[in-house]
């Protein structure tokens, strides 16, 4: 681990003139991804921006009735929020879904979007990984893939986004705020995570140096009906074979609006957007949502172990919404 | 001062629950481990490990790295100590042969120990190391039918062949056979306590401070590793954060020997938790074959298991998972056989049950293919075929009551009401189910010494070599010297984990308490009769020592086993593969407990394990590179306190007159049945077989 120089930021304008042409920068949020890819060697930064300080960690309802989340909000203090419980409880639920209550009082929003994959060759150095060093080649593709991705991936990358929480944005419209030294810029969740394509190393749109201010979800009453779901190894403390956020309306037994999207099985978390305009305005049924399911997964490319990934996705899909029809007609 | 009266045949401490001794020690945080026990002046070592499965270094530039702040040196092969080869403690051990030669035998395998003021700078100059290697084509690929697959020498406790009875001819004759392959997968051990050690020079002794099973061995091998005298080496290891096999001699301990003699000045080594997946030994994989043949009545004619394991190209470890099979059940023909294939693989060892647990998941889910086959009821099959006599070798048992923990464990578990049909029984999403296996572990006893010291005060101290690796040992053997001494609890203090203190068993193979309790026991007795003649105690206290090595030997030969019965209820959701626990229940006969509250953690303990073999653990190598894939605890998965349902642990009387202390062992025993009792649970929850460990999702979905 190389020695590092350490600073605190304590206004948003100071933490990205901190970082202003240092590559060698690194802000850091809860530390519970960096600080580990530190010790692993696969991160080296010089200095370390600490934005625990930054007056970031409100989360707040605007004038149009979207939910402001500060960049630094925990991951605690956003799955305990009433407002989030309220509206968007698919959210709440996918926070707790992750991590261990030590990782959760620590991890930020912040941090949560961008922590990397899982790949288990990413993590050791001795491995090529063209996420890690570009060019040096991708093992998982032809070696041990069984939690990697099914969808959207290329020869050059085929791991997956491990977070949670930002499954549930995607399927609420989240958009990033972010802080540049050109100023504030929003990003919508879609351009904020970049297609693999021949570059997996360049995982956001981010521009060098920019901060994350944080992350907003415009009012989707939808929402207020939505579930989390997330299916791993064991019972708490691992990261999802897959998962699934949604959320269902339905009036007369059509679907008025459906959200839709998968985790664990992209480079990004997935909105399941064929899916959506499959369902939306058909009929709330069990061959319905199964046929949903299997219009998105078409384009699934599943590899030799993580084949299971398209059977347990569609499962989830059919169990979940049946779920949400179930209690909606209660 | 006069001698204090002894009342003889005093009993009462031991079958007693006794929190441990040191427990406050250890939550309060003054227990201090080898890792931190402060010295001055002291050095740190880092070691650094190769990044190729097979071949050898063609270069290690140490000078760019000497140059680095704090470093103080760097060793490798081709300036460490030599060190003398064919030492071990079961024979000659390559693993420790580090830094002897230019050979890489495996991803991971040690290659230069950097020394420097600080870990932080030893850290950060091993890590900038660059060796060079030619690289060899490897093969790390594990299966039944590798080309390689040959017949391991004999060795105890079991050799690698047995042949009874005509197995062939009453397969063929049998009216119901079965006939499966079992695998697991590569099983590590994961202690919470990295491996640690410090060594340093002490008045011309060497004094290690070290995490480990038995501080006598070790020390022994030391001195030899190294060349010197035996009585110029002292281990001690006070406290130890869990083992479960991994913990016998390790690099980090030759080490900070090697580099504390260099250096002349203390130096500890402390193996980080990716390290200790390459340098520690694991339990290999298993791929297992059982042929089962049986009257309709269920009567067994025929069983025939045998098992391939894997062992490195450096050193032969052989896996006898076979071992249940030639003492559960009684049959006609019986044929056991072991196998091995050497890989470009780190060296297995023994994992909590060796041989037993893999051997007994493959066995005991064969049973259970039997029962459904013959129609019977998996109890009433296995008591069918309970035997008089081992079905291996004809001799005796000292004691079994396998058929009373059944029975117990039965009444208890609720068993008698289960409806036998498979994939009937739904609750909500979940499919669910219960399973039943058998248990049995070895109930070894081998020499050890114990003093035994009347103190000029009144009080007396046994000292004896033993390890305390968590179990709570050194408070069962302090109940036993209590009643041993008849003397009041706190009267008597027991010291151990000092190599100082003589020759004693390891913490391993279940065989610690019931090997040193007997030396205590025999040291206690001698020393009341020498009390009884003597009419003062002086100053420097009255000690005897006591030796069982010939009490050991002169024991009759008849199988000693302990047994036990586990229950397990599982649902499983089919749509998303998901498997839970929900219950345990384990009975067992495991001679006499001398600490219930101990005991029970033990017991309990090992099923958890077990629960983790058969839902969680796996090691996934990679066989392009030869490494391992998930080698931390965030990608090798232990069972989370989330995945562990209410367990119930307990035991029927199991008075063992062969031993005179009664006591069997049970540290390994608990994790022996869980995985076959969980799997047969989730076939009779989904209707589908589970044959290869661990039960993932993926294997239990729904497609
Ligand atoms: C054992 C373990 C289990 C876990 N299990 C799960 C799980 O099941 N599900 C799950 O979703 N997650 C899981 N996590 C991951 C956890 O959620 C993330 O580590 C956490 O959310 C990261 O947040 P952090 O604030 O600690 O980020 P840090 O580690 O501080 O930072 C992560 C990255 O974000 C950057 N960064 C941080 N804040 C900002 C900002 N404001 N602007 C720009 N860049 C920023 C950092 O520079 C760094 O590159 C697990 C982690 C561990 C260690
Ligand atoms: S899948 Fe991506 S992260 Fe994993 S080895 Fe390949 S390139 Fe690296």
């Amino acid at each position: 681990m190389r020695e590092f120089r350490y600073g605190r930021a304590t206004g948003v304008a100071e933490a990205v003139a901190l970082h202003a042409g240092n590559p060698e920068a690194r802000f850091l949020g809860g530390g519970t991804n960096l600080v580990d890819l530190m010790k692993s060697g696969v991160e080296s930064p010089e200095l370390l921006i600490d934005v625990r300080g930054l007056p970031l960690d409100r989360i707040e309802v605007a004038g149009d009735g979207s939910l402001r989340i500060g960049a630094t909000v925990t991951n605690s203090d956003l799955a305990a929020h009433p407002e989030v419980r309220r509206r968007y409880p698919a959210l709440a639920q996918a926070v707790l879904a992750g991590a261990s209550g030590q990782l959760r009082n620590m991890a930020t929003v912040g941090g949560n979007l961008l922590q990397r994959t899982r790949c288990g060759y990413f993590y050791d150095t001795i491995q090529p990984c063209n996420k890690r060093r570009p060019g040096s080649g991708c093992p998982a593709v032809t070696g041990e893939h069984r939690n990697h991705a099914i969808l959207g991936w290329s020869e050059h990358c085929v791991a997956t986004h491990p977070s949670d929480m930002g499954v549930a944005l995607a399927a609420f419209d989240a958009v990033v705020s972010v802080h540049t030294a050109d100023g504030p810029a929003q990003l919508p969740l879609p351009d904020f995570y970049l297609p693999v394509g021949d570059t997996p190393h360049r995982e956001t749109a981010l521009p060098p140096g920019a901060l994350i201010t944080g992350v907003t979800l415009p009012p989707a009453p939808v929402a207020a009906r939505s579930r989390y779901r997330k299916v791993r190894e064991r019972a708490s403390y691992a990261f999802a074979n897959a998962s699934i956020a949604a959320a269902l309306d339905i009036r007369d037994g059509v679907v008025r609006e459906v959200r839709l999207a998968f985790g664990a099985v992209a480079s990004r978390p997935w909105r399941a957007g064929t899916a959506e305009r499959t369902l939306t305005g058909g009929p709330a049924t069990a061959e319905a949502f199964a046929a949903a399911a299997d219009a998105e997964l078409a384009a699934a490319r599943p590899l030799t172990h993580n084949e299971y990934k398209v059977p347990l996705v569609r499962n989830l899909v059919v169990a979940m919404l049946t779920e949400l029809a179930e209690e909606a007609a209660r | 001062m006069t001698a204090p009266s002894l009342a003889p045949g005093r009993t009462g401490v031991v079958g007693t629950a006794r929190t441990r001794l040191e427990g406050r020690a250890k939550v309060t945080g003054a227990a201090r481990y080898a890792g931190e026990v402060p010295f001055a002046e002291l050095a740190h070592g880092w070691v650094a490990t190769s990044s190729v499965a097979r071949g050898r270094i063609r270069s290690i530039d140490t000078e760019a790295v000497l140059a680095m702040p704090g470093v103080l040196a760097v060793l490798h092969h081709g300036n460490a100590p030599r060190l003398r080869p064919g030492v071990g403690l079961f024979g000659p051990d390559a693993t420790l042969q580090v830094l002897q030669d230019d050979r890489v035998p495996h991803v991971g395998w040690p290659v230069a120990l950097v020394v420097a003021e600080t870990p932080e700078q030893a850290r950060a100059a091993a890590e900038a190391l660059v060796v060079t290697y030619d690289e060899e084509p490897h093969d790390v690929a594990f299966s039944a039918d590798h080309p390689g697959v040959y017949t391991p020498e004999a060795r105890p406790p079991a050799p690698p062949d047995v042949e009874r009875g005509d197995v062939d001819a009453e397969l063929a004759g049998s009216a119901v056979v079965v006939d499966e392959e079992y695998t697991t997968p590569e099983e590590y051990q994961s202690p919470m306590e990295p491996h640690a050690a410090v060594a340093r020079w002490e008045n011309g002794r060497l004094e290690a401070i070290d995490s480990n099973q038995g501080s006598y061995a070790i020390a022994q091998y030391i001195a030899q590793l190294f060349f010197l005298d035996a009585a110029s080496v002292r281990v001690t290891s006070e406290h130890v954060g869990g083992a479960f096999g991994a913990k016998g001699v390790r690099p980090h301990l030759v080490f900070a020997v090697m580099a504390a003699t260099m250096l002349d000045r203390p130096v500890r080594v402390v193996l980080t938790r990716r390290q200790m997946f390459t340098m520690c030994g694991l339990r290999t994989p298993t791929a297992q074959r059982i042929r089962l043949g049986a009257d309709a009545d269920g009567r067994l004619r025929a069983v025939d298991h045998e098992s391939v394991s894997y062992s490195s190209a450096i050193q032969e470890f052989v896996e006898q998972s076979t071992r249940p099979t030639r003492v559960l059940y009684a049959t006609d023909a019986l044929r056991a056989r072991t196998r091995l294939v050497r890989l470009d693989v780190p060296t297995p060892t023994f994992m909590r049950a060796p041989g037993w647990a893999p051997g007994s998941y493959a066995l005991e889910s064969a049973m259970d293919e039997l029962a459904e086959r013959t129609g019977l009821d998996p109890i009433t099959l296995r008591l069918r075929n309970e035997p008089a006599v081992a079905p291996a070798s004809g001799l005796p048992f000292s004691s079994r009551n396998l058929a009373a923990c059944f029975e117990e464990g039965a009444r208890r578990f609720g068993w008698p009401d289960r409806d036998p049909r498979p994939g009937v029984r739904r609750d909500g999403r979940w499919l669910v189910g219960t399973g039943v296996a058998a248990s049995a572990h070895a109930a070894m006893t081998a020499p050890s010494t114990a003093t035994a010291t009347a103190e000029a005060d009144g009080t007396f101290t046994v000292r004896i070599a033993a390890a305390d690796i968590g179990t709570g040992a050194r408070t069962a053997l302090h109940q036993i010297a209590v009643d041993a001494l008849a003397a009041p609890p706190e009267a008597v203090r027991v010291r151990i984990a000092d190599s100082d203190f003589g020759p004693a068993q390891f913490a391993g193979g279940s065989m610690g308490t019931a090997s040193w309790g007997w030396a205590i026991t025999e040291a206690a007795a001698a020393l009341r009769e020498r009390l009884a003649l003597a009419d003062e105690i002086p100053a420097d206290g009255i000690t005897v020592r006591a030796d069982t090595s010939e009490l050991v030997r002169a024991r009759q030969p008849v199988e000693r086993h302990g047994f036990g019965a586990q229950f397990a209820e599982v649902a499983v959701d089919p749509a998303s593969g998901e498997v839970r626990v929900r219950r345990l229940l384990g009975v067992f006969a495991v001679g006499r407990v001398v600490n219930p509250l101990t005991a029970r953690s033990q017991l309990v303990g090992g099923m958890i394990m077990g629960l983790s073999m058969a839902l969680h653990e796996e090691g996934v190598r990679d066989t392009a590179s030869g490494s391992l894939v998930n080698g931390d605890l965030a990608g090798y998965h232990v069972a989370s306190n989330a995945d562990v349902p209410p367990i119930e642990a307990d035991w029927v009387d199991d008075p063992d007159t062969h031993n005179p202390t009664g006591i069997k062992g049970l540290g390994e025993i608990g994790i022996v049945g869980t995985a076959a009792a969980v799997a047969n649970a989730v076939w009779h929850a989904t209707g589908t077989r589970q044959r290869h460990l661990p039960i993932r999702l993926d294997r239990t979905l729904t497609r």
